[in-house]
């Protein structure tokens, strides 16, 4: 094991660039921090009964009437800010995670038969995939927020929210997925191992999903890494506009819009800290995902 | 006169500098062409590169001496450097299709680089490029002028490169590997003409190739090299007649005569042993084998592709690439196919094991008939009995699969053999059997050579049990020592199995010494048929006699006995 990561080619570039392992560092934190929230956040946000009030609007301790309960401050309604946030990118995170892994298993697939097969069926496929990049990933989600809307019964909207919001990105989201998986599909198949895979009789699931897909991965872990940022952007985006999560169960989109009513009150904590936060999560994934595509393209190095 | 001594060339890596050649000296006097040889990663190009100044970052000349008459190339600043390029030393480089830029025409790139040298209007660069045009054996040159790249055959165009080489007179031409992506008429012209202008403009070659043959036929003097050092040295006729260093001489005996079959090829220092031990799966293979030998018959087969689109409306021309071919394979014996590119041998490969449909004609293996690859099932026998080995070892393993998964595929898609445990104890023996330790089982192809990979991938079609093999180019990407290997293995496994096998080759050394039978294709129609020893010995077709004489050959006094 330490043979092989002795001589890692990706690990030795990893070591050499300060971007990318500052955003391991933030990214590592982050996502630690959002999945052990319940353990280290010092009050549940989400349960009403352990905020009160009276504690609304303190700003951050190493403000005057700050108060060292509460480390970021409180909301208006007396929530910790910290809390808050690391429920927040609990939800922000699960949602961005699942959207994308749904547009990589659907994109992917559809990609590869695309590749495959060809003729009609890719002409097919891309056709719809065009359309899909002619709609505004928004447009997409009020599209499936509406449709969802009309279709379930009043109760179950609550529980199903996260639900809808992820297929929602995901729809918007799998294009890239199919595109790349096309193209690089294509150089596979002309590749003689493929050929010797088909002439050998084998099931066509098979030479796409144990021959080709593991030549093809490089490409598409770096899109995954690029995705997983838009997913969660995009998430905190119809949050934000109010046809995401609600605000009794906030992801950081809804921090946010519920900080935007404080821009210009004076308690300037309850926007910019979850905003902050947010753009740290989204660059630093995205530097690593820029990491990742100079790592598996040996021309840019 | 261009000398080159002691020169060192490295290359700075994170596990410290690596030495790609060193203490190569050499001396190119005008007119002369010294031909430098070797096999791949021997360091041949990076001389190349070396004295023109464009070595791929990050290498770097780590010492010696590079002079160009009393021009010190070393000494020179960057600004000097580019400028000397182009004008006292150019370069040729292998593919003529990606060393012409296709949207410019032939005369735009002629002027351009002219002007570009010499302080000249467009009305005399017009016409020096007319007549380098004509000089280098371009007919109607102040017409074809105007054409673009691809509007010349691959042998025009690399004579336009050549031109442009010429177009500022320069002292030294590097030539990589100029034919290598010719066929061999043209390849004996372009040589020609390499010829010719040392002859008459007294223009220095340096001549870097693998091929033996190309040197034999114009190299006055040669280099030879291994591992990035100079191994021997001298006139050609000294060092190809009369080799003094025995990795010279283990080359010349590797090299397959043309005018004579010899049975087993002379091997330098062994990459591998020929077909091992292996007994489990040599018995495991006959035990398969069950009875005679498996022929092939071929009646009136035609292939077509859809053509170039002309206009929206009408159905596209189909273009054929076989016309009603026909030919029989007898059970046990190897039948050669030689073509030139575009001849359409390997289409024929392909219909035969079902990755293109033919439009017409009859196949049948032994005694069944053999569907078109329309017909032919998934889970038709003939996937089985028929197997291939590709030409470029390096795209035919899946680089993700380990040998021993690559290996295991068969026995587990055709159901020979049930328990994995088996699989990989038989793939292991196979292993033995073509002649790899038995640990490359749990690696990856892309920690084996090209001779080992290709060893591999005759494992790989052997454990299918195959009655009929189809050999598509197998020893085109490898060097000539490993070509040696490569066919005694092919040998050994054909006299001890019986397979039939179809062997498809541009090289008609190689036919020679492989094929029983051959037939000789081109354009998609058969020109020649017949025994080989009678199509070689005294060959009907027109074109069979040209391919013949064109072949570049090393006289008989040089060839060592093998």
């Amino acid at each position: 094991m330490i043979a092989f990561l002795k001589r890692s080619e990706g690990l030795w570039l990893f070591v050499r660039s300060p971007a990318a392992i500052v955003a391991a560092v933030v990214a590592v934190l982050i996502i630690f921090g959002a999945a052990f929230a319940p353990l280290l956040s010092p009050v549940n946000p989400y349960d009403l009964s352990s905020f009160s009030l009276f504690d609304g609007l303190i700003p951050p301790l190493w403000q005057e009437g700050g108060n060292a309960k509460f480390l970021l401050g409180t909301d208006d309604q007396g929530r910790d800010m910290i809390s808050s946030i690391l429920y927040g990118a609990r939800l922000s995170l699960i949602i961005g995670l699942a959207a994308m892994v749904i547009a990589t298993v659907l994109g992917v697939g559809l990609g590869l038969a695309a590749g495959y097969y060809g003729g009609r069926f890719d002409a097919f496929v891309m056709r719809i995939a065009d359309v899909q990049l002619a709609l505004p990933a928004i447009l997409t989600a009020l599209l499936i927020d509406g449709i969802a809307r009309g279709v379930l019964p009043a109760d179950m909207q609550g529980d199903l929210r996260i639900a809808v919001l992820t297929i929602a990105i995901a729809l918007s989201l799998w294009v890239n997925f199919a595109r790349t998986a096309r193209a690089s599909t294509f150089v596979q198949m002309n590749k003689e191992y493929v050929q010797a895979a088909i002439m050998m009789g084998q099931r066509p699931a098979r030479v796409m999903f144990v021959h080709i897909l593991p030549n093809i991965l490089g490409p598409l872990l770096v899109i995954m890494t690029v995705d997983l940022a838009s997913a969660i952007l995009l998430e905190a985006t119809l949050s934000f506009l109010g046809i995401g999560l609600p605000p009794d169960s906030p992801s950081l989109g809804t921090l946010i819009q519920i900080g935007m009513q404080f821009l210009f009150s004076g308690e300037w904590w309850i926007l910019w800290i979850p905003t902050l936060f947010l753009v740290a999560l989204v660059v630093s994934i995205n530097i690593l995902g820029d990491f990742l595509r100079d790592v598996f393209n040996p021309r840019l190095r | 006169m261009l000398v080159i001594k002691d020169l060192a060339v490295k290359f700075p890596s994170r596990f410290g500098d690596v030495t790609a050649i060193e203490d190569v000296d050499m001396t190119i006097a005008p007119g002369e062409i010294h031909g430098l040889v070797g096999e791949s990663g021997a360091g041949k190009s990076t001389v190349g590169a070396a004295v023109i100044g464009l070595l791929p970052t990050p290498g770097y000349v780590a010492g010696g001496e590079l002079t160009l008459g009393d021009t010190d190339l070393r000494a020179l600043s960057r600004e000097e450097a580019h400028r000397l390029r182009g004008d006292r030393i150019s370069m040729i480089f292998q593919d003529p299709q990606t060393s012409l830029n296709p949207l410019m025409t032939v005369e735009d790139q002629l002027v351009e680089t002219i002007q570009a040298h010499s302080d000249v209007g467009y009305e005399a660069a017009h016409k020096r490029a007319v007549d380098l045009l004509e000089e280098i054996g371009i007919e109607n040159a102040s017409a074809r002028i105007k054409s673009y790249p691809h509007q010349f055959s691959g042998g025009m165009r690399q004579r336009v490169v050549i031109a442009l080489a010429l177009c500022t007179d320069p002292e030294v031409i590097i030539a990589d590997e100029p034919t290598t992506a010719l066929d061999v008429a043209v390849q004996s012209q372009v040589l020609e003409l390499i010829r010719r202008l040392a002859d008459t403009r007294g223009i220095a070659f340096m001549l870097i190739t693998h091929d033996i043959g190309v040197i034999a036929q114009v190299a006055d003097r040669v280099t030879v090299m291994r591992h990035g050092k100079v191994m021997e040295s001298g006139e050609t006729r000294q060092v190809l007649g009369a080799p003094e260093h025995p990795y010279t001489r283990a080359l010349m005996a590797a090299v397959p005569p043309l005018d004579r079959r010899i049975e087993r090829f002379a091997i330098p220092e062994p990459e591998a042993g020929g077909a091992g031990a292996g007994e489990a799966a040599e018995r495991w293979l006959l035990e398969g084998v069950g009875g005679a030998a498996t022929g092939l018959r071929v009646l009136d087969l035609s292939v077509q592709f859809a053509g170039t689109r002309t206009s929206l409306f009408k159905k596209p021309e189909p273009f054929t690439a076989l016309h009603d071919i026909s030919f029989e394979v007898r059970p046990g014996s190897i039948m050669g196919v030689v073509g030139e590119s575009g001849s359409g041998k390997s289409t024929l490969a392909k219909v035969l094991t079902g990755l293109v449909s033919p439009a017409s004609g009859q196949m049948h293996l032994g005694d069944a008939p053999l569907p078109g690859a329309k017909q032919r099932g998934r889970g038709h026998p003939s996937r089985q009995l028929i197997q291939m080995v590709f030409q470029d070892p390096y795209s035919s393993l899946n680089s993700r699969h380990r040998i021993g998964a690559i290996l295991a595929e068969p026995l587990w898609l055709y159901g020979l053999v049930q328990e994995a445990g088996a699989r990989r104890e038989l793939a292991a023996q196979m292993l033995d059997l073509v002649g790899l330790p038995a640990d490359a089982i749990d690696k990856y192809p892309h920690q084996f050579s090209g001779g080992q990979r290709q060893r591999i991938a005759v494992a790989r079609a052997l454990l299918a049990r195959p009655r009929f093999l189809i050999c598509d180019e197998p020893t085109s990407a490898l060097d000539v020592s490993i070509q040696a290997e490569i066919l005694n293995l092919l040998k050994d496994l054909q006299a001890n199995f019986g397979l039939t096998i179809l062997f498809i080759t541009h090289n008609l050394t190689v036919v020679r010494q492989m094929a029983d039978d051959m037939i000789v294709l081109r354009r998609g129609r058969i020109e020649e048929a017949g025994s080989t020893e009678a199509v070689f010995e005294a060959p009907q077709a027109e074109y069979t006699q040209k391919l013949l004489s064109l072949t570049p050959v090393m006289p008989r006094e040089w060839q060592i006995a093998g």
